[in-house]
């Protein structure tokens, strides 16, 4: 018997505009509107689009000993962010294995933690046992069915809300928070993203969700943005090189494997999976996560083996036909001796080896918030 | 509108005589249900289609599909721009977006195949049963 899926506060503006619904880690998410996903995915790069991601989680974590526990159980120094800041981190179980990806806010009184969909409810209990576990004062408040989540990504981002936010926008900073209003409604603005791209995620109460993206959608100059799915916004993370829950980053594999040691900060102190990854760097990892692009027209899937001299190496972890660089490509684990820019690969397609080539991540530059320099 | 130019399998591919060929490819149907169309392989001209039986592969971004012939015979063309362009299948999956020529061994085969009225009917039950 299967549980019902939740639905977001968007969920009927998007059945009536005619998007596909699909499952998505517990809940019914829009995949697709009618223009599908390559013009929604072209739209974000070269303009703006607007993505419902209220089905991530949003757990507040509040009281004395807040940082410590956070600290003691995700990979990256959450005593280095400042005010209003936010990081990119990891929670690890004992054996440096990743149990989610998530980002930590630094707001004024708590700490906010936006964690995958498909791990809300594990990463609550892992939070909430190992805090019992050490005595730590600290409590742990789930508020996402309370705030929906918006994101608007593409170049032009910043231009479009401007008007409606009352904060200035031209200086706030990647990875930072803020809290003003937008279209006149109490929002938490944090400039982060999952496209590669420059914009905003905006936090407001569910029942103004459906106002605040109407009010957006509905924003002509410089131009309107796009309405977006799950699809497009796993081939946009896809072509900016970011993992993807249950893809790159599983229990089997370690944030080193990934490529993420800039933010595992094992000088910090203690804190869960820190003594096997330490063991890990000292050792060398057995395994890295790659870029590759295809060599021999064909599309690389999840899943799908991946073999060096006939020999098997290693498994796509994802892989697509990424739209803006115009190219098939996909991410792998591989032996570290097979992990430099130009190591050739074969991609087993359907009982044939189509031969590939790893190349740097990636593979769509960044265009993220610099404040203070030019380009990228 | 479903043209009624010609005849349809149950597996969404539409067969049209032209000639002494039969001209091939998938339904409007077909590509909605896709999505939009990244990749698909088909036979080379000399290989044998059989009716019925994968002939290619046609992938969109979430998903890649078997394709099947519905017509046996001796593949005479094959459509490159559909390969090098598959937007086109999406765009005009009925004329631009063909797949593949056919010189067809027996063109009673086609009597098997549904006409247009019939495979409107045969989408609209599958669209209740859903």
């Amino acid at each position: 018997m299967t549980a019902a899926l939740h639905t977001t506060p968007l969920h009927d503006w998007h059945a009536a505009h005619g998007a596909r619904l699909v499952p998505f880690g517990g809940w019914s998410m829009p995949v697709q509107y009618p223009s599908g996903i390559l013009a929604e995915h072209r739209a974000v790069r070269a303009g703006a689009g607007l993505f419902d991601i209220s089905h991530m989680g949003r757990v507040e974590v509040r009281g004395p000993d807040a940082a410590t526990l956070l600290q003691r159980m995700t990979t990256n120094d959450v005593l280095a962010l400042g005010p209003m800041r936010a990081q990119y981190s990891l929670l690890c179980n004992e054996r440096g294995g990743t149990l989610d990806d998530v980002i930590v806010y630094r707001l004024e009184s708590h700490y906010l933690v936006v964690v995958n969909a498909s791990n809300r409810e594990r990463d609550l209990r892992w939070l909430r046992d190992q805090a019992a576990a050490w005595g730590l004062a600290v409590d742990l408040v789930d508020r996402t069915f309370e705030v929906a989540m918006i994101a608007l990504q593409g170049p032009a981002a910043e231009a479009l809300l401007q008007p409606l936010a009352a904060a200035p926008l031209e200086t706030m900073r990647y990875y930072s928070a803020l809290r003003t209003a937008v279209d006149g409604r109490d929002v938490l603005l944090a400039r982060t993203g999952y496209t590669g791209e420059d914009g905003f995620e905006l936090m407001v109460a569910s029942d103004e969700a459906t106002a605040l993206w109407e009010a957006l959608l509905a924003r002509t100059d410089p131009l309107a943005p796009a309405p977006c799915g799950l699809g497009a916004r796993d081939t946009l993370r896809l072509e900016a090189g970011m993992a993807l829950y249950g893809n790159e980053l599983t229990e089997e594999t370690t944030p080193l494997e990934a490529g993420l040691g800039r933010v595992v900060k094992l000088d910090k102190g203690e804190f869960v999976g820190s003594a096997a990854l330490a063991a890990q760097q000292a050792s060398g990892v057995p395994r890295r996560l790659v870029g590759f692009e295809m060599v021999d027209s064909a599309i690389p899937r999840h899943g799908y083996s991946v073999t060096a001299g006939g020999q098997p190496v290693g498994t796509v972890t994802s892989g697509n036909f990424g739209p803006s660089v115009q190219r098939q490509i996909g991410m792998a684990y591989v032996p570290p001796r097979l992990a430099e820019p130009g190591s050739e690969l074969g991609i087993e397609v359907r009982g044939r080896t189509a031969r590939a080539q790893v190349v740097p991540l990636p593979f769509w530059k960044h265009r993220t918030k610099r404040i203070g320099r030019a380009g990228a | 509108m479903t043209p009624d130019d010609r005849r349809y399998s149950s597996e969404h591919e539409w067969a049209r005589v032209d000639g002494d060929e039969v001209v091939v490819g998938i339904t409007d149907f077909a590509q909605t249900q896709l999505g939009d169309v990244v990749y698909v392989e088909l036979p080379r001209v000399g290989d044998q289609v059989k009716q019925m039986k994968v002939m290619g592969v046609i992938e969109s971004v979430k998903a890649a599909s078997d394709l099947y012939s519905p017509v046996t015979g001796e593949v005479v063309a094959v459509n490159d721009a559909a390969v090098s362009e598959p937007q086109a299948i999406n765009d005009s999956p009925y004329e631009r977006g063909w797949l593949i020529r056919v010189r067809p061994d027996n063109l009673d085969e086609l009597k098997g195949l549904m006409s247009a009225e019939e495979y409107d009917l045969h989408v609209s039950d599958r669209g209740a049963e859903e």
